[in-house]
């Protein structure tokens, strides 16, 4: 029992409940296009990387100060998610389902390796330092702590968008029937765009947050991709507060587990967990049982 | 007359690249044919299950229990791929069922299935890295060379013998697609992807049809695996299993043909040749290259020719007149 309450657990849960914070922003972009949209962006964690690469170009290589790089960074990512639904999902909106996920599957393919030419497979990061906290015996890194704040920041702004603007009413009432909003006059295709312009510009923010605490590589999306959707088919593909309450769930299956053995092992539970998850409660955690 | 015309094509066809090797020796393109032949079969696999809308994103976990358990029981125990590959296809197997069986039973279909196989591959992924004591984790995995003989050990130092091996493998895995293909599974297949409620009320166990087929594309992916394993006598997880060799099977069928036996076929040499090719042409330039035209002919595939190339090609012939207008409406 000594395991239980020793430091370390502590350290593990507090680390669990800042990398849920970070899955959770990470999960809501894509949970948002899921259930307003209808479809997966298999290549979300890709958008992903190429927004930290923006960071990483304009911080390190064009010397941009900070907050003006994480708004650009973040309306890149949006501009990305507009273009790609524009150009690959608008076309396959009334295909079979299946067909729109491997539509995006070849985006993710073309973006990580259009990465991969164009700026190498060489790691990159931002070169900057930022200190360890202290807390009791604790050590919470700075990074980790401001990717929290800023997922929670993000959350709040999404919420207030889509409880409090007419848009976010419309993007919210379309979710849920898609064909009476139309008849009601809401112009579907305008908030498919600003939906999807609003699930990039969360995966932008994201990638500011990523990018203090890992390096860039062409293939750092595989590495943070399948937990998040992972995490969105747990909650329940579309249900946000499900994703939020699955991101804290696998963030404290991952960091303890990796506590007793090696980082993968936290990953194999967490994998495992799911799968045992989706069969005793396929529509999410939060679904009634029919 | 007894053959069809159909009939006599393949047998020749066969019976030519049966006889390539003996006439043309050039070790580099027999290298380049067995893969082509190895990854089809992994291919054709795949469009067991994929043709009946069952997306798996899973091969690539099967693929690498294929490879690894071969590869380390050969390594560790000293059973020869003879004994060791039947075992690793029943492991594929047993995990198939595991993870199918409860996915089928409780109705887990489109988008959660393949998500729900994503999981397993990824699990898979991440076991042989965690394993790296055993496994050698993310850099790789060397069979032992035989020190006795080469046929226990199926470690074969000529193209010749693996292009024969691959060649007939890749011939029974044909072969099993068109039985599958004529047998009553199908009809139940292409019933419960059309409408589970409703070929359950007519009968069809849906359950049961769906693990055979999904047990049987598991088992003959582990076997690509384990063949891949036993010719390139290298083998890392990124290679033979995750979520990139899953893709990588998918985007081949598609480009193919899914709903055609020679599909998978096409889809490998078109995939493997474009590879090759980009690889010969720019040298160490082309990295990132081929998987930048594959992304994007991906997409063009599935807006604008779902039944991939051989696919589209067999309707042109087969209805020149009636194929115009279905894919407008596509």
């Amino acid at each position: 029992m000594d395991f239980l309450f020793s430091i370390e657990m502590a350290e593990a849960v507090i680390n669990g409940i800042l990398l849920g914070g970070l899955l959770a922003l990470l999960a809501l972009g894509l949970n948002l296009i899921f259930g307003v949209i209808d479809v997966t962006w298999i290549c979300y964690a890709e958008l992903i990387m190429v927004g930290m690469y923006g960071m990483y170009f304009l911080v390190t290589v064009y010397g941009v100060p900070i907050p003006l790089a994480v708004i650009a960074c973040i309306a890149l990512v949006a501009v990305l998610g507009m273009a790609l639904h524009y150009i690959v999902i608008e076309p396959l909106l009334n295909a079979a389902p299946i067909n729109q996920l491997l539509a995006t599957g070849g985006v993710l393919f073309f973006l990580q390796s259009f990465a991969t030419v164009a700026f190498g497979i060489e790691f990159r990061n931002l070169g900057i330092r930022l200190p360890v906290l202290e807390v009791g015996d604790m050590f919470i890194s700075y990074p980790r702590l401001i990717a929290f704040g800023a997922a929670l920041v993000g959350m709040v702004l999404v919420y207030l968008f889509l409880t409090r603007t007419y848009t976010g009413i419309a993007i919210r009432a379309i979710a849920q029937d898609r064909q009476i909003m139309t008849l009601m006059g809401v112009d579907s295709r305008r908030i498919y765009l600003i939906t999807s312009a609003l699930g990039g510009g969360l995966a932008g923010l994201g990638a500011c947050v990523l990018v203090l605490q890992y390096d860039v590589h062409p293939f750092v999306g595989l590495s943070f991709g399948p937990i998040t959707f992972l995490i969105c088919v747990l909650g329940g593909l579309g249900n946000l507060i499900g994703g939020f309450i699955a991101a804290f769930v696998f963030a404290e299956i991952i960091a303890i587990g990796s506590l007793a053995s090696d980082l993968e092992w936290g990953y194999v539970l967490a994998f495992g967990f799911f799968i045992v998850m989706m069969f005793i409660r396929p529509g999410g955690l939060l679904a009634r049982r029919s | 007359m007894s053959l069809s015309r159909n009939q006599i094509l393949g047998g020749v066809g066969i019976l030519a690249l049966v006889l390539l090797p003996f006439v043309y020796h050039s070790a580099y393109p027999l290298h380049i044919l067995i893969l082509i032949l190895i990854w089809s079969f992994a291919y054709t696999s795949w469009s067991m299950m994929g043709r009946f809308g069952l997306v798996s994103l899973g091969h690539g976990g099967f693929m690498g229990v294929g490879a690894y358990v071969t590869a380390l029981m050969w390594n560790h125990l000293g059973v020869s791929p003879w004994i060791g590959i039947p075992i690793a296809m029943v492991t594929a197997g047993v995990l198939a069922l595991i993870v199918a069986y409860p996915c089928f039973r409780f109705r887990i279909t489109g988008h959660y299935f393949a998500l729900v196989t994503l999981a397993l591959s990824g699990i898979v992924l991440q076991v042989i890295t965690a394993t790296r004591d055993w496994t050698g984790g993310s850099l790789g995995y060397t069979p032992e060379r035989t020190k006795g003989s080469g046929l226990a050990a199926l470690q074969f130092t000529d193209k010749e013998t693996w292009y024969l091996i691959a060649l007939a493998v890749w011939v029974v895995g044909l072969a099993i697609w068109h039985f599958v293909d004529r047998s009553m599974a199908r009809y139940a297949m292409e019933a419960i992807s059309e409408d589970e409620d409703a070929s359950a009320a007519a009968g069809v166990n849906v359950t049961a049809e769906k693990l055979k087929i999904t047990v049987l594309s598991a088992v003959m992916t582990a076997l690509a695996g384990a063949l891949y394993c036993q010719y390139q006598m290298f083998i890392s997880p990124d290679t033979v299993s995750g979520i990139a060799v899953s893709l990588q099977m998918v985007f081949a069928v598609v480009v193919g043909g899914i709903y055609v036996s020679l599909g998978p076929t096409v889809g490998a040499i078109i995939t493997i040749l474009m590879a090759e090719g980009l690889r010969i042409g720019f040298g160490t330039k082309a990295v990132g290259w081929d998987n930048l035209v594959y992304g994007v002919l991906l997409v063009v595939f599935i807006i604008f020719l779902p039944k991939g190339i051989l696919g589209s090609l067999l309707d042109l012939r087969r209805k020149p007149a009636a194929a115009k207008p279905a894919k407008a409406a596509a």
